[in-house]
């Protein structure tokens, strides 16, 4: 997915002459070819996160789309607040481009992981964020949202379904449709949702943004009322958007994400899931109990 | 600033061509609203609603409610990063507007002011000019000392004059076509002119009564 980021922006910057990419000194090497074509709008600016959302903001005052990268707690965490101040209630449009998701740096320990950082983004009005679940689903949704004058955040990680599906920014897509409950998949997530509920009769609705949430689809495709929502980050991120797309409506929500605590272990991401409840066998574990509940 | 360094154009308060000002320690709202409102940005008569529920006019600064103001700040440390960020917008854009921006010393704690510092002098942003209120608010809390020297040392060129003095401040802020960002460290008294108010901490956020206004007026005059 990183690589598909930098062919991305090597064409938006090409195509594009406001995009301006800030690197908060990552990726540099991957960048190459852009810093030698676009030295004034490739911009490796150190690491200093606060003055780069702030300096960001000050780029798209003048009229550029910057796009900021870093990993994940360094773009959305430290620098939260210029976020919030100089984007979102300044009105300016930008993009956020953070890598390391939940865990994929496990053995970087906590300092490095970022589970919260959904909720954390959905918290500030005007945010937009996208979840692609497979690089070509990246390019697709930062196409269409890049230049949408809005601040929106793309969460890249390291690891993404196999197979690409055809995703629209600001729709949910269907996958398959079915009677005993409805599944909402995450982003990467969707592949080990799709291996874990093989044979059941139920359906699966897949999410790629989160702001705005799809309410419209959720509600027409979840008749049975209840709704298990897989996502890669802390658990009930997305409850309050479910409850407000099915008001007036029984449902019984169960949410199956990253536990609320710190991950003080380190390894490997995959030890993570296990450690999580995030494998296909813990979620069609979860998936029967609400079938049967 | 406004009146012989600063090219504005109130009717057009966006015009491409215009030097932008950033009043980053966005508390001296009052200050700058005076000032635009005189420059006709917008009408006087809105000073009677200040702070009120649907007056543009608030505590601190909405670039997207009054026409003039540059960023919406108030949290400090913010406008400054935002100003270096707007001064190589406009290098890139081959412009030749100037960018101004006002800190104070108190902002200067931040981090944030640090980190924009190092920016500037290491883009070599020479259409950017801070002024830097040293007022000495913020010694009861941390004391900056020699703010010049350590300016000077983050790669700025730095200088200082008395901030209540206009030919000085005319003087240091006419733009240069310089490499280098310029820093002007204007030593300010809090409240200087009226003598209840200089130094006095009680007035840093504080309306005068009517009764007050009138022997504050006098001695201004």
């Amino acid at each position: 997915m990183r690589r598909q980021f930098v062919v991305t922006l090597e064409r938006l910057l090409e195509e594009d002459s406001r995009v301006v990419l800030l690197l908060g000194d990552i990726g540099v090497f991957g960048f190459r070819h852009s810093f030698a074509k676009f030295p004034m709008r490739t911009i490796n600016i150190g690491i200093l996160e606060q003055a780069s959302i702030s300096f960001a903001a000050g780029l798209a005052k003048e009229g550029f789309i910057p796009v900021f990268h870093s990993i994940a707690p360094f773009v959305v965490e430290r620098a939260y607040e210029q976020l919030k101040d100089d984007f979102c209630y300044q009105a300016l449009g930008g993009n956020f481009v953070s890598v390391g998701a939940s865990y994929d740096y496990a053995a970087l320990g906590c300092t490095h992981h970022c589970p919260a950082d959904i909720s954390l983004m959905k918290s500030l009005p005007s945010m937009q964020v996208a979840v692609p679940g497979h690089p070509h689903e990246l390019d697709t949704l930062f196409i269409q949202a890049y230049a949408n004058g809005c601040p929106t955040y793309f969460r890249l990680t390291e690891r993404s379904n196999e197979e690409k599906r055809d995703v629209v920014f600001g729709k949910a897509t269907v996958i398959q449709r079915g009677d005993a409950l409805t599944v909402i998949a995450v982003g990467p997530l969707l592949e080990t949702v799709v291996r874990a509920v093989g044979g059941l009769n139920l359906t699966i609705l897949y999410y790629t943004t989160l702001s705005p949430f799809d309410g419209d689809t959720l509600a027409e495709n979840c008749a049975s009322g209840k709704i298990v929502v897989v996502e890669p980050f802390y658990e009930g991120t997305l409850t309050n958007d479910i409850v407000a797309s099915l008001q007036h409506r029984h449902v019984s929500i169960t949410s199956i994400g990253v536990p609320h605590r710190f991950l003080t272990n380190y390894g490997i991401a995959e030890e993570h899931d296990i450690d999580c409840g995030l494998t296909s066998e813990a979620i069609r574990r979860k998936v029967e109990e609400c079938i049967h509940a | 600033m406004y009146s012989s360094v600063l090219k504005t154009f109130p009717d057009d308060h966006r015009q491409e061509g215009r030097d932008r000002f950033i009043l980053s320690k966005g508390h001296g709202s009052l200050a700058l609203y005076a000032v635009l409102a005189e420059k006709g940005f917008f009408p006087s008569a809105e000073f009677e609603h200040f702070a009120e529920f649907e007056s543009c006019l608030g505590g601190h600064p909405d670039c997207n409610k009054v026409p003039g103001v540059e960023a919406s700040t108030g949290s400090l440390g913010h406008g400054f990063p935002m100003a270096v960020g707007m001064a190589i917008g406009l290098r890139i854009k081959n412009s030749s507007s100037h960018v101004y921006c006002l800190i104070g010393d108190g902002e200067a704690n931040e981090g944030s002011i640090w980190e924009a510092a190092m920016l500037a002098a290491h883009h070599k942003l020479g259409n950017l000019t801070c002024i830097l209120d040293y007022n000495h608010s913020g010694d009861r809390a941390l004391c900056l000392g020699d703010l010049r020297q350590k300016f000077t040392a983050f790669g700025w060129q730095s200088c200082e004059i008395d901030g209540h003095d206009h030919q000085q401040i005319l003087m240091a802020s006419t733009p240069t076509r310089g490499e280098v960002p310029r820093m002007i460290i204007a030593n300010t008294i809090k409240g200087k002119g009226c003598q209840v108010m200089e130094n006095n901490p009680a007035w840093h956020h504080k309306a005068p009564s009517p009764a007050e206004l009138d022997s504050l007026l006098a001695q201004l005059t």
